[in-house]
């Protein structure tokens, strides 16, 4: 049995066309919603399968609407929410560490350990690559990072990661640990109903951060230029079958 | 001085950190590379020819096995002794990896996937860098006011470019001392990877993509034969991994494989940004799709109209009525 602390993340769902708020420091999300980051979902999925009927708390650092969420996870099994309620366009990733670890160690304080914590391996909106390896040494614990699948057997992570030559590499860490999670190991399940009725009436946590951030550095986010489109169309539908291989031919792919 | 943490593989350094060595060289000043672990033959002399002044290998027991705390203790004693103030890596999982570890270790911040970086016009002695975020549809301007600044470059930000005037990078050999601590998590077993995993998929010189379109776990035969056909190697959008249509290790897109072959041939594929920032460094894309408005149409080189449950196998007909068969 082991307590998992599993971080999560609101960010904005974009799939086509991306808009800019006006002051040009945030994504517009009016029109395309929220959701969990994608390696975050697989780190809320590792983290039921571990804790095995021990606790699983869900965090978050956000606005109150975070809470949809929060709420989300609980709907598949995570026991216990927080939400560090705070503007999370002010924290930079040392802020988020920070506040992650204060969390940690009050909880700890008040008898309850969160002995793994997973998070996923970078967020999908601000992309920093580095939260929850600052949050390690913040707890002074030792991290993986950018694990597929996590076990725990006799108080030891077995985390594994692909490799830079497409091959699996395996960590051993003993707990207390940090694991960062990227998505593609697990498939994450979806609520069953007396899930989603449990989410709504578990009581989420709600703290204070607890010290102004430091900030991202953000001067400004800006869209690519829009490039016009150039596309050639070589024909409809099977008979532009010549063309495709005359072009592939020329390219030098096909023979 | 920059120094540049550079990731080898079998053919020397990796085409990602030579391009992350382009990239320092048009910062400006000396470039000094770090490669943690066996170096492997005519390393030093192909660093020199991309204009790298000196090579700093560190090895050891203690670096012999990969881990991210113990690697990146190795990297900040080269960055003291060779007096680096700027420390750079390829936005790779280990460079990501190693620098945020680096940066945490330093206190510093860690700029991420930087596509651009210029001295802070505002602030003296601050970097302005221009990142990929949300994937690469957005850019983010940041300042860096830490020395050393630390930051990863985005792949395919620059071409890897070799040096005009090239002399030999010099050797310069460390063994770092590594405390216990750093040394907790690192990996104890690897397992080589099937020859057909994501390794194929990147070094493909034509990938053919395949999404919602291809309707069922049963519609890749069509784009399987072509990609067979061409030499190539299938590559799938996400919705289709997502679905148990096909294994994650084939899936192209920002939580999968980058791709940047001589062509990308993309087969019901809607191009929504996650998918994009996967194979957008293709040379040349040609789209298949049944929408001419889909993004992956319009962000195309070239584009066939049409289902490509029909458009794919007359492709494959065409290429082996050529071939006699």
């Amino acid at each position: 049995m082991t307590n998992v602390l599993v971080c999560v993340k609101r960010v904005p769902d974009v799939g086509g066309e991306v808009l800019l708020t006006a002051d040009g420091q945030g994504v517009d999300a009016r029109f395309v919603g929220f959701t969990t980051s994608a390696h975050e979902s697989c780190a809320v999925e590792l983290a039921v399968r571990v804790a095995d009927g021990d606790e699983v708390a869900v965090l978050t650092l956000g606005r109150a609407e975070a809470v949809e969420q929060l709420r989300s996870a609980l709907g598949v099994g995570c026991t216990a929410a927080v939400l560090v309620e705070a503007d999370p366009a002010g924290f930079g990733p040392a802020d988020v560490a920070r506040e992650i670890a204060s969390v940690v160690s009050a909880h700890a304080a008040a008898g309850r350990s969160h002995d793994l914590v997973l998070l996923g391996n970078d967020a999908a909106d601000s992309g920093d690559f580095q939260v929850g390896i600052r949050l390690a040494y913040e707890l002074g614990r030792p991290v993986v990072n950018g694990a597929k699948t996590v076990e725990v057997t006799d108080g030891v992570v077995i985390a594994r990661v692909d490799g830079p030559d497409g091959g699996v590499e395996t960590y051993r860490v003993p707990l207390p640990a940090v694991v960062t999670v990227l998505e593609g190991g697990v498939e994450p399940r979806y609520p069953t109903i007396t899930g989603r009725m449990k989410a709504k009436k578990t009581k989420v946590e709600v703290l204070a951060a607890q010290r102004a951030p430091d900030g991202t550095g953000r001067v400004r986010l800006l869209l690519p230029p829009a490039q016009p489109s150039t596309v050639e169309v070589l024909g409809t539908g099977p008979d532009a079958a010549p063309a495709v291989v005359d072009l592939l031919q020329s390219l030098g792919v096909a023979r | 001085m920059i120094l540049v943490f550079v990731e080898t593989g079998p053919g020397g350094a990796t085409e990602v950190s030579l391009e992350t060595v382009t990239f320092a060289r048009g910062l400006g000043g000396p470039v000094h590379a770090v490669v943690v672990g066996e170096l492997p033959d005519g390393v030093a002399e192909q660093l020199g020819a991309y204009g790298v002044a000196a090579l700093h290998v560190a090895t050891g027991e203690a670096v012999a096995a990969y881990g991210g705390a113990a690697w990146a203790a190795a990297v900040e004693q080269v960055r003291t002794a060779a007096g680096a103030d700027v420390v750079t890596a390829a936005g790779t999982p280990r460079g990501m990896e190693v620098l945020a570890h680096l940066a945490t270790r330093l206190g510093v911040a860690m700029a991420a996937n930087a596509v651009g970086v210029e001295s802070d016009p505002g602030a003296a002695g601050s970097l302005l860098v221009t990142r990929q975020v949300v994937g690469g549809a957005v850019l983010e301007q940041m300042r860096l006011d830490d020395r050393p600044a630390v930051f990863t470059v985005a792949g395919h930000a620059v071409e890897a470019q070799p040096a005009v005037a090239v002399e030999a990078a010099t050797v310069h050999e460390h063994v770092p001392e590594v405390a216990d601590a750093d040394l907790v998590a690192r990996v104890v077993s690897s397992e080589p990877g099937e020859p057909d995993r994501s390794g194929a998929l990147t070094s493909a010189r034509v990938v053919v993509g395949a999404g919602r379109g291809a309707g069922s776990a049963a519609g890749f035969d069509g784009v399987m034969e072509l990609a067979e056909l061409l030499g190539g190697a299938l590559g799938v959008s996400r919705v289709v991994t997502s679905l148990g249509w096909r294994p994650h290790h084939e899936q192209v897109g920002q939580t999968g494989s980058r791709i940047s072959p001589e062509v990308y041939i993309p087969c019901g594929i809607s191009g929504a940004i996650q998918h994009w920032a996967g194979c957008a460094s293709s040379k040349t894309i040609l789209a298949i799709n049944t929408d001419e408005d889909a993004p992956m149409v319009t962000k195309a080189t070239y584009a066939v109209i049409g289902d490509m449950h029909e458009v794919v196998p007359a492709i494959s007909a065409e290429i082996r009525r050529r071939r006699g068969g």
